[in-house]
């Protein structure tokens, strides 16, 4: 590659992590094919998951991945968002708190006290939140993990300016358009599909499982009508809690449902 | 039914999916998969659902084993023939960039002969919908017809009915009419089992000559014309159609929608099992460089929030106006449209509804609402 001159020099992405499993970072470094041209297209000016040269900011993109869960994470987004043109977050937990958005519907200190030794080292926030409650957010890519292909899409979009193709719409749309047979109607399997964000390409109904929530909930969820038709499936409501409260689990409409479920008297 | 008709033995079946293979055609027919009896790709008699049937209600469908081995003894599939005449997600051209200028290639769309093995009379009419959709008029669309000028139509009458069925309401069905190059009737008696073949073109004769058949006699016609018969007396739903259009376009403030849509998932699976919604959104992609971009073409529905999307917001994003937009285009505007309803009473958006909601229920309480409207005017 030639040397290019600042103007044309490629944008400066970089990648962060907060709380989270790192699952959505390794989506990027598994898209291998694309790699490369993902290395063409932008300068990876911090990763540490893939590499530990460093390039000062600002970044023209920065990926955050993970939740806020301590107040050293909630001064460190900002400076971020300080240093970042865009900013893009990636993953359920970035989005949505995460699965250790749990600690929200407990005591966090009882779980410290479980937990560790000596809880009085751990500094940490009641709640995992989501980026957006702490910062400016330029687009939340779902998923949990997420989708490489709609990572790619993400950023592909990002460098030519225009708007990612992310639909909102139900998994639903994806499953009959694969041609998947419904498994709520065909094996009155549990599916959480209606109510969730596409993105997934609808992969657990695929292999004849419900949909788990893993990319939250969809434009317009109506939790409350699935549920009642969960119920006709013998869904009670300690399941029906549980599968609102998963990956997902912070995100309001899925909160809320699993909050009706939680102490119902059935 | 037509005084000429022939006698097809099940022995011989295979020989009709051979004849249409080596005439170059894909067979498409039902087959067992995940459940349930779909359309796909079958090559010979082994893959039919043999002895197979179906139990239909509203939020669901379940396989059920017959006492005979019938080779057509379910009534629908999950999902219409719109998949392979109106493919859910097909690429338009791709652009490539080459020293600052562009070039655009059209997308190779290789299109299979298909032979379609088991079209019921509804479906027959969703195609005849379609065709009116994207043939007529000043505006083709070249997928469908390029496809849809390819296609050989087996029909076969339906000798069950399912829960959810109401063609009967809809005169769409059960009895085969018109739209095929053969259509069959498939009747099993305690001592045979045969189709009795009427032939709808002269493809459809030409295929049925290079198979062993005879003359059926009268007797063969009778017993055929009575399954179907029968069949109408079996239909699960129905919908009375009389005054349905002006019914829907009184009731548009009607609190029935609000109750519907407490129920309604906006999820679009009516939408897109429905064989004749035929909404398509255009996507464009470019990839990382930018060298190469492409426009995809990919089924859609009414139900989603980008559908009415226009300058500011959604025009429908309220799942009561979804709903009611969906049901009111179907049932009546669909006939100001097109010159007929866009229903045909397959019932599989009642199958296939995730809370099992019920298009002919809501049209009944509709109609129900409207009477007293009706007679104060």
């Amino acid at each position: 590659m030639t040397t290019k001159t600042n103007a044309e020099r490629n944008p400066k992405l970089a990648v962060w992590k907060f709380a989270s499993c790192d699952g959505c970072q390794l989506s990027l470094l598994d898209c291998e094919d694309e790699l490369l041209a993902v290395a063409g297209a932008v300068e990876i000016a911090y990763f540490p998951e893939a590499t530990r040269a460093v390039v000062r900011g600002p970044y023209d993109l920065s990926l955050v991945e993970g939740s806020i869960t301590t107040p050293h994470d909630v001064e460190r987004i900002k400076r971020i968002r300080k240093q970042s043109k865009t900013l893009i977050t990636i993953g359920a937990c970035a989005t949505a708190g995460g699965i250790q958005a749990l600690r929200n519907f407990t005591e966090v200190d009882d779980l410290t006290a479980a937990v560790y030794a000596t809880p009085a080292y751990i500094d940490t926030l009641a709640k995992s939140m989501p980026i957006a409650d702490h910062v400016f957010v330029d687009f939340e890519l779902r998923g949990c993990p997420i989708n490489k292909d709609q990572l790619l899409e993400v950023i592909s979009a990002f460098l030519h300016g225009r708007k990612p193709n992310t639909p909102t719409y139900s998994v639903c749309m994806e499953c009959k358009r694969r041609g998947t047979v419904c498994v709520m109607v065909a094996a009155h399997t549990p599916c959480l599909g209606p109510v969730t964000h596409a993105g997934c390409d609808a992969l657990c109904p695929a292999y004849n499982r419900g949909c788990f929530g893993c990319f939250g909930p969809m434009e317009t969820p109506n939790t409350a009508a699935l549920s009642a038709w969960w119920r006709r499936l013998g869904v009670a409501d300690p399941q029906l809690m549980r599968a609102f409260r998963s990956f997902n689990a912070g995100a309001e409409a899925f909160r809320k449902e699993s909050e009706a479920h939680e102490h119902a008297d059935h | 039914m037509d005084e000429h008709a022939f006698v097809l033995e099940r022995q011989h079946f295979r020989h009709l999916l051979a004849a249409l293979q080596e005439r170059g055609y894909q067979t498409i027919g039902p087959t067992v998969r995940e459940g349930a009896i779909v359309y796909d790709v079958i090559e010979s008699d082994t893959d039919l659902p043999v002895g197979w049937g179906d139990i239909q209600d509203e939020g669901s469908y379940q396989l059920m084993q017959r006492a005979e081995a019938a080779l057509f003894g379910y009534t629908l599939s999950p999902q219409s023939w719109k998949r392979f005449l109106h493919p859910p997600d097909v690429r338009l051209w791709q652009a490539h960039r080459t020293d600052g200028t562009f070039s655009i290639t059209p997308a190779a769309d290789e299109i299979p002969r298909c032979a379609f093995i088991g079209v019921r009379a509804c479906e027959l009419h969703a195609i005849a919908i379609l065709d009116r959709v994207f043939l007529d008029g000043a505006f083709v669309d070249p997928i469908y017809q390029r496809r849809r000028a390819h296609t050989f139509i087996v029909a076969v009458n339906c000798g069950q009915a399912s829960g959810t069925c109401f063609c009967a309401s809809m005169q769409t069905g059960p009895a085969v009419d018109s739209g095929f190059d053969l259509a069959l009737t498939e009747v099993i008696d305690a001592e045979r089992h045969y189709f009795v073949v009427n032939v709808g073109t002269e493809g459809g004769a030409e295929v049925l000559n290079a198979l062993p058949h005879r003359e059926a006699s009268a007797e063969e016609i009778a017993a055929a014309a009575q399954i179907v018969a029968a069949t109408a007396e079996q239909m699960g739903r129905s919908l009375e159609t009389a005054n349905l259009k002006a019914t829907l376009y009184n009731r548009s403030e009607d609190p029935l929608w609000d109750e519907v849509a407490e129920r309604c998932l906006t999820c679009g699976n009516c939408t897109l099992v429905c064989p004749t919604c035929f909404c398509t959104t255009v996507t464009d992609v470019t990839d990382l460089s930018g060298a190469v971009a492409e426009r995809r073409r990919q089924w859609d529905s009414c139900f989603t929030m980008e559908f009415s999307y226009i300058h500011g917001g959604s025009v429908r994003y309220t799942p009561k106006a979804r709903y009611r937009q969906w049901m009111t285009h179907k049932l009546a505007s669909w006939i100001d449209q097109f010159g007929v309803s866009g229903c045909v009473g397959c019932g599989r958006c009642i199958t296939w509804c995730p809370v099992g909601i019920d298009i002919t229920d809501m049209a009944r309480r509709l109609q129900t609402a409207d009477q007293p409207l009706g007679e104060a005017r």
